[in-house]
């Protein structure tokens, strides 16, 4: 009973995992920064279903309503998503740079050119 | 989540960033279904939207498919394996999932649920909570965003002149249906912002949201007319004060506290009675963000555009 209680945790870490995968095997510096959104997102889960809290609903404040969920995880992941997509734009932005001075956005390539430059 | 399985698979990138679009969709509803309306406001026009527009500019800069070697995938697959079952372990200890006697709900929260309304007025306790009680740390956030759309100004630079029209993405003109529907859409998003904006405190919404849809508006007028006449309307140079404006407004409202004798962002100094005092506050901060976020969104957008627009100018 308590392994299905917290199927959350599950679904959280197979992500993170699916995410970190991402960025160790793939070669790919957009590939790598989709795996990182996506390892990125596993963290916003883990906060969000976390402040849930059963039979409660929206913290927003009505006097129909008196179980609320845990407005804080939401103030942190709210800001926490903008946040990361300024740092993913980024991210991209150095992508875009590293496909100009390189001609390649594969990490081995850009390493057998630095290897070469030596 | 098969999503995310089908995004590591898939190996041309175009395909993984539009699953990525329908995986942000997913996790959007997903927190609905976990009460964080807010959250799931942000995450559907941030990721499903800018991101996505993001990635995609990136593609056509560095090409579409990657290449099939890939390095470490077996122990890249043993190293997430033990992780995985490493951090399933430790599960063990964490709190049932909608425990309401979970840590998480007993210290700070019951406080923000029963004085909030109290001390700020706002039934939307995380739009009291964002601006008011964790107003610094928005505000830290605030210019963490600024310092991206700098960061990425720097990186990218301005990119072709900005008065030649763009014959690339003017492609675009000749889809009437998309051109008129989008006509019309275009009003009603910039309208939907602006209430974003403001009913923030009443319902779900807030500065960051209303940033999001009012520079995706933006974004889809520059896409369908082109960025030449997109800068024509919003000035690059007033977009790039715009967003330095709104950090500014945000630090200025925390100063005026500060003059008045009360401590940094403390909003009862803004007015005769604490509760006004905290309204004038938060909407004066949530106008800073909004108009930050906003400015950024569209300076990273332009900038990306812009950098499309000369490598395709280049290569024609």
């Amino acid at each position: 009973m308590s392994f299905l209680a917290q199927y959350n945790y599950w679904v959280v870490i197979l992500l993170m995992m699916i995410g970190f995968f991402i960025v160790i095997s793939h070669g790919n510096l957009v590939k790598k920064l989709i795996g990182l959104s996506i390892f990125q997102t596993s963290v916003f889960i883990l906060y969000i279903s976390m402040g849930k809290v059963r039979g409660g609903t929206a913290p927003i404040l009505d006097e129909a309503y008196d179980v609320y969920s845990n407005p804080l995880p939401h103030v942190l992941i709210l800001t926490a998503i903008v946040v990361g997509i300024a740092t993913t734009a980024v991210g991209l932005s150095l992508v875009v740079r590293i496909k100009e001075a390189y001609g390649t956005i594969e990490e081995s390539e850009i390493q057998r050119k630095d290897d070469e430059a030596c | 989540m098969a999503t995310a399985i089908a995004i590591a698979m898939s190996r041309d990138l175009f395909a993984s960033v539009m699953l990525t679009g329908i995986y942000s969709l997913l996790s959007a509803c997903f927190f609905v279904v976990m009460d964080a309306v807010d959250v799931a406001f942000t995450e559907a026009s941030v990721g499903a939207g800018i991101s996505t527009i993001l990635m995609l500019s990136t593609l056509t800069l560095t090409g579409q498919y990657e290449t099939p070697s890939r390095q470490n995938t077996k122990l890249g697959f043993v190293v997430v394996t033990i992780t995985g079952f490493l951090l399933m372990y430790g599960t063990g200890d964490m709190p049932m999932f909608g425990d309401p006697l979970a840590p998480v709900h007993q210290h700070l929260a019951p406080h923000f649920i029963h004085q909030s309304l109290g001390e700020t007025g706002m039934p939307n306790i995380v739009t009291s909570v964002l601006a008011s009680y964790r107003g610094f740390d928005t505000f830290g956030e605030t210019v963490v965003i600024f310092t991206a759309g700098i960061g990425v100004l720097a990186l990218l630079g301005l990119g072709g002149s900005p008065l030649e029209s763009s014959p690339p993405l003017a492609a675009m003109r000749q889809h009437k249906i998309l051109r008129v529907v989008s006509k019309v859409l275009i009003p009603p998003i910039l309208i939907f912002a602006l209430y974003v904006q403001f009913h923030g405190d009443y319902g779900p919404g807030g500065g960051f949201q209303a940033g999001v849809i009012f520079a995706a508006a933006i974004i889809l007028y520059a896409m369908l007319f082109g960025l030449g006449t997109a800068r024509q309307v919003i000035n690059q140079t007033f977009i790039q004060v715009l967003s330095a404006v709104g950090v500014l407004l945000y630090g200025s409202v925390g100063l005026v506290s500060l003059l008045n004798g009360k401590n940094f962002l403390d909003y009862s100094a803004l007015a005769e009675d604490a509760l006004h005092g905290q309204h004038y506050g938060i909407l004066l901060v949530e106008l800073g963000v909004g108009i930050t976020v906003t400015a950024v969104m569209v300076t990273i957008f332009f900038t990306f555009a812009g950098r499309v627009q000369t490598a395709q100018g280049g290569r024609a």
